[in-house]
């Protein structure tokens, strides 16, 4: 389906969805569908070794006896896969030597995405590597990290650079027959992010990427690969915004971290993806695999804010494989219109005397549905485990709708686990107690829930949290009735 | 569906024989299970209760005579319904006199009322067979604003090597109306026999339903019961299931509160031992405003035991205040004793308040060791917390002769005392 200037104008006239605007790349597109030649014209593009193609061609030959999961609590048109562009980059796709070698649109772009590189370089000292339709153009703060050792860049620059390390760390978490959509992703990504934090290294600022879908009618395919060695520490911030699409964009990511012995990630998203329009026309599909796995008394932490996207499916999971090693997960979604979020968490307790917090906020508005879906496992091994689970569900009108389904399997006797949830909606005398005081309803119900949500927006780094807050606020918009 | 040998459906009921009258609800249920085959681990609802054990094999029906006195519940003044392997036992039986009660065959049953009532209700593969091949069972009706002058007590008994039992009961409270039902299920040597058991009911306006059911089975048997219930405006409901027998267990219980002003209470104790599995599967759907649900579910694994336990609330959009709570304990005794808990809420309305809490742990040690400093035996402190834990339950059997059958089971079981 075509996309024409028109369409835009009428796109950028509705204000609904404040970041849906098009940049005007051409771009180095690969014809619609899926095939073992268009893995073949991918991998050749990006110029990978042959066992790389050789990983995509098995998790093909996988992929094509899986079918789709439809146990989830949501209903979508399925995507044809066969309509899918599988690649696309943008022209310009030489590497800069400094900024200001950056095109000014996409400079532009950024800025109305309010994430100016230059502002981010000066005021808050975050590397951001930025990927647009799939290839990434920029990367700054290169030299500093280099200095340490740490490795950040694009998936592919990786698999050139340091074939050693994705050799020996893709696939080990999310292995490429894992799900329908991890497999799909393992046969047709085509870029995302590398980071490598070697070993005793804190690495000294928030390590960034920006993803965009650009391209109508592209599917997004990222990569990301974390590894932290023994006794490293990484805070990696992932957030995304896309412009306003008609038809279905399907966005399959598959994120991978690795933290060996004693060492911690932070991964904290924003996800803004396009949610549709009112009437839940278009918006992106989110389907993610992003999962943690954990040595010896090492910590992974995720935290999200999820506003967007028309359907989500998501669960990061943390596998607690080391004795004493921590797993997190801090989340808010927020559903609107016609929204549908089923997102959870996994934590595997495989090792002795590993914990796990759950804190999981549902906020659903409009006619959308928000769903938790989470499993704590207790392995027989894994003396000593705690968990603690909350999951709390607010409700914002009498046509959304919230749900809860929790999996708690425990093989150990010495284990303890908590789980609770609430479901309920904004209480009025907190609505009138705001009003009596000179706080307009839109503001007070703002208020309240960024109180509610607040035990996980305080996990996120401060400037993420700013957006974040600002996020939840748009995201409600004319959803009080 | 065409129907194959390779059907395991069709293999399973191969030996059964459907009732000689063939009712509608018979004949439904046998096209029904045309070519339904039995769940796996991978339907949903049946993820973690694997019944392979029981599908593999073969059962057949089969009338006995039997003794059932120590069976019975002692001091307890009630109109006694006996079924041995599911078929009905005159002899056994005492109905008295009771001007608000009429107890008929089930075959007695009016099938448009009842499709009607039970229209909603989602039938499986062993409600099925239990309604295809059904042995036989009863259609109580309570009449309209009365109260029966005794409690019911369907007792059931199997005997017997390889015995199917298919009873299927149904309970019927007229508007207004009040009774207690009192289930208890019990087995004499009957290795790999298999209780497969229905109960409907339909309470309506502000009728009342207590209902105890005490699964205490040998550990050989298998146990499935499908219990579906349907409550009218004001009605109230409460059911106690009570569970520490059979190999395999599966409690099926589903209430659909079709009016306003509806309380629904569900309570659970199971307890396992040996290589036990005790499933127990309930849901409540709310489709009016200004209900109320409670439901507590604890349970105790020893040995090498599994406990499973999976409650649904459903509430339907434009059921307002509604207040639902629903809460599961488990306590693990042993290292090979396996806990499964998923509490699940279906919100589909805004002006609700629901919680549900699970927790999964094991005896608190400081506590043991206090009662340990007090010159109580280690072994003995552990009965006692036990006690305590699924004490909060056992305490809402208000029945006092059932709660007295209830401590003494326990006693001669696993030696503890309340």
């Amino acid at each position: 389906m075509g996309y024409t200037e028109e369409e835009l104008a009428k796109d950028l006239e509705n204000q609904e969805y404040k970041f849906g605007f098009t940049s005007n790349f051409e771009s180095d597109k690969a014809p619609n569908g899926l095939s073992e030649e268009i893995i073949r014209f991918i991998s050749a593009k990006k110029e990978e070794p042959a066992w790389l193609l050789a990983k995509r061609l098995q998790a093909y030959e996988a992929w094509k006896e899986m079918t789709e999961p439809e146990w989830a609590h949501v209903h979508y048109d399925k995507p044809s896969f066969q309509d899918i562009c599988y690649y696309s980059a943008p022209k310009q796709s030489k590497k800069y030597e400094s900024w200001d070698d950056v095109d000014p649109e996409m400079k532009e772009t950024m800025a109305k995405l309010g994430i100016s590189l230059e502002e981010q370089q000066r005021l808050t000292g975050t590397a951001v590597d930025f990927v647009m339709d799939s290839v990434s153009v920029a990367t700054s703060f290169k030299k500093k990290l280099n200095e340490l050792g740490i490795i950040f860049c694009s998936f592919s620059e990786a698999v050139q650079d340091h074939p050693e390390l994705v050799k020996k760390y893709m696939g080990t978490v999310v292995p490429s027959k894992d799900n329908f959509y991890a497999a799909l992703n393992s046969a047709v990504f085509t870029d995302g992010s590398f980071c490598y934090i070697p070993k005793g290294v804190r690495c000294p600022m928030e390590l960034s990427t920006y993803f965009r879908i650009n391209e109508g009618g592209t599917g997004q395919f990222e990569r990301t690969l974390v590894v932290a060695e023994k006794g490293s520490y990484v805070s990696y911030l992932e957030g995304c915004t896309a412009p306003m699409r008609d038809e279905n964009q399907l966005h399959a990511a598959v994120v991978e971290l690795i933290a060996l012995d004693d060492a911690e990630i932070k991964y904290s998203t924003v996800q803004n993806w396009y949610p549709g329009d009112k009437n839940g026309k278009g918006g992106v599909y989110n389907f993610v695999t992003k999962r943690g796995l954990c040595e010896r008394n090492a910590k992974i932490s995720w935290t999200q804010v999820e506003t967007g996207s028309a359907v989500t499916w998501k669960y990061p999971s943390c596998i607690l494989k080391g004795d004493n090693s921590i797993g997190e997960f801090y989340s808010v979604a927020v559903t609107n219109n016609y929204q549908q979020a089923d997102t959870g968490t996994k934590m595997i307790h495989l090792g002795k005397n590993t914990k796990s917090t759950i804190i999981s906020k549902g906020i659903s508005a409009g006619h959308s549905h928000n769903s938790y879906r989470g499993l704590v496992q207790i392995h027989g091994n894994a003396e000593n485990a705690r968990n603690f689970s909350q999951c709390d569900s607010l409700l914002m009108s009498d046509t959304s709708g919230a749900h809860t389904f929790p999996y708690i399997e425990c093989k150990n006797n010495s284990a303890k686990i908590e789980h609770e949830a609430t479901t309920s909606k904004i209480g009025e005398d907190q609505i009138f107690y705001c009003k009596q005081r000179g706080i307009d309803e839109e503001k007070a119900i703002g208020l309240i829930v960024n109180g509610y949500c607040k035990e996980v927006l305080n996990q996120l780094p401060m400037e993420f949290a700013v957006e974040a807050q600002k996020l939840l606020e748009i995201s409600l918009e004319n959803s009080v009735g | 569906m065409e129907i194959t040998a390779e059907n395991k459906v069709l293999k399973f009921v191969e030996g059964l024989i459907p009732p000689s009258d063939g009712t509608s609800i018979r004949k439904e249920a046998l096209q029904a299970l045309n070519g339904m085959d039995f769940p796996t681990t991978r339907v949903e609802e049946w993820k973690y209760t694997r019944v392979g054990r029981i599908t593999n094999k073969t059962f057949q029906q089969e009338e006995r005579k039997a003794n059932i006195e120590k069976y019975k519940i002692t001091n307890l003044d009630a109109h006694l319904v006996v079924f041995v392997n599911g078929y009905f036992d005159a002899s056994l039986s005492t109905i008295k006199e009771d001007k608000a009660l009429s107890v008929q065959s089930i075959e007695k049953l009016d099938l448009d009322y009842y499709s009607e009532i039970m229209e909603e209700t989602e039938e499986n593969v062993f409600s099925l067979i239990n309604k295809g091949y059904q042995t036989g069972g009863v259609y109580i009706k309570v009449g309209e604003n009365e109260k029966t002058a005794y409690p019911i007590h369907l007792l059931h008994l199997t005997t017997g090597e390889g015995i199917i039992s298919n009873a299927q009961h149904f309970i019927h409270l007229e508007k207004g109306s009040k009774t207690e039902l009192i289930t208890t299920y019990d087995s004499d040597e009957a290795e790999n026999s298999f209780t497969n058991i229905v109960i409907e009911g339909h309470i309506e306006e502000n009728a009342n339903l207590t209902i105890q059911k005490l699964q205490f089975e040998e550990k050989n048997v298998f146990h499935i019961s499908n219990e579906f219930f349907v409550q009218d405006p004001s009605s109230q409901f409460k059911i106690n299931t009570i569970t520490t027998g059979s190999l395999l267990t599966r409690n099926g219980l589903n209430v659909i509160v079709e009016g306003e002003n509806c309380h629904t209470e569900m309570n659970g104790v199971y307890l396992g031992t040996e290589n036990q599995h005790l499933d127990n599967h309930t849901l409540i759907e709310h489709l009016y405003s200004n209900c109320t649900s409670s439901e507590t579910y604890k349970g105790v694994m020893d040995d090498k035991s599994t406990g499973v336990f999976n409650g649904k609330v459903i509430v339907r959009p434009n059921a307002k205040k509604i207040e639902a709570y629903q809460s599961n304990g488990n306590i693990l005794l042993s290292k090979s004793s396996t806990v499964n808990s998923k509490p699940e809420l279906e919100i589909y309305a805004d002006d609700v308040r629901c919680s549900h809490g699970s927790t999964t742990g094991q005896l608190d040690e400081d506590a043991i060791y206090y009662l340990r400093t007090r010159g109580i035996s280690e072994q003995k402190a552990k009965k006692l917390m036990v006690a305590a834990f699924i004490g909060e339950v056992l305490d809402k059997v208000d029945n006092s002769d059932i709660r007295k059958k209830v401590d003494q089971h326990f006693l001669e079981h696993f030696g503890w005392v309340f």
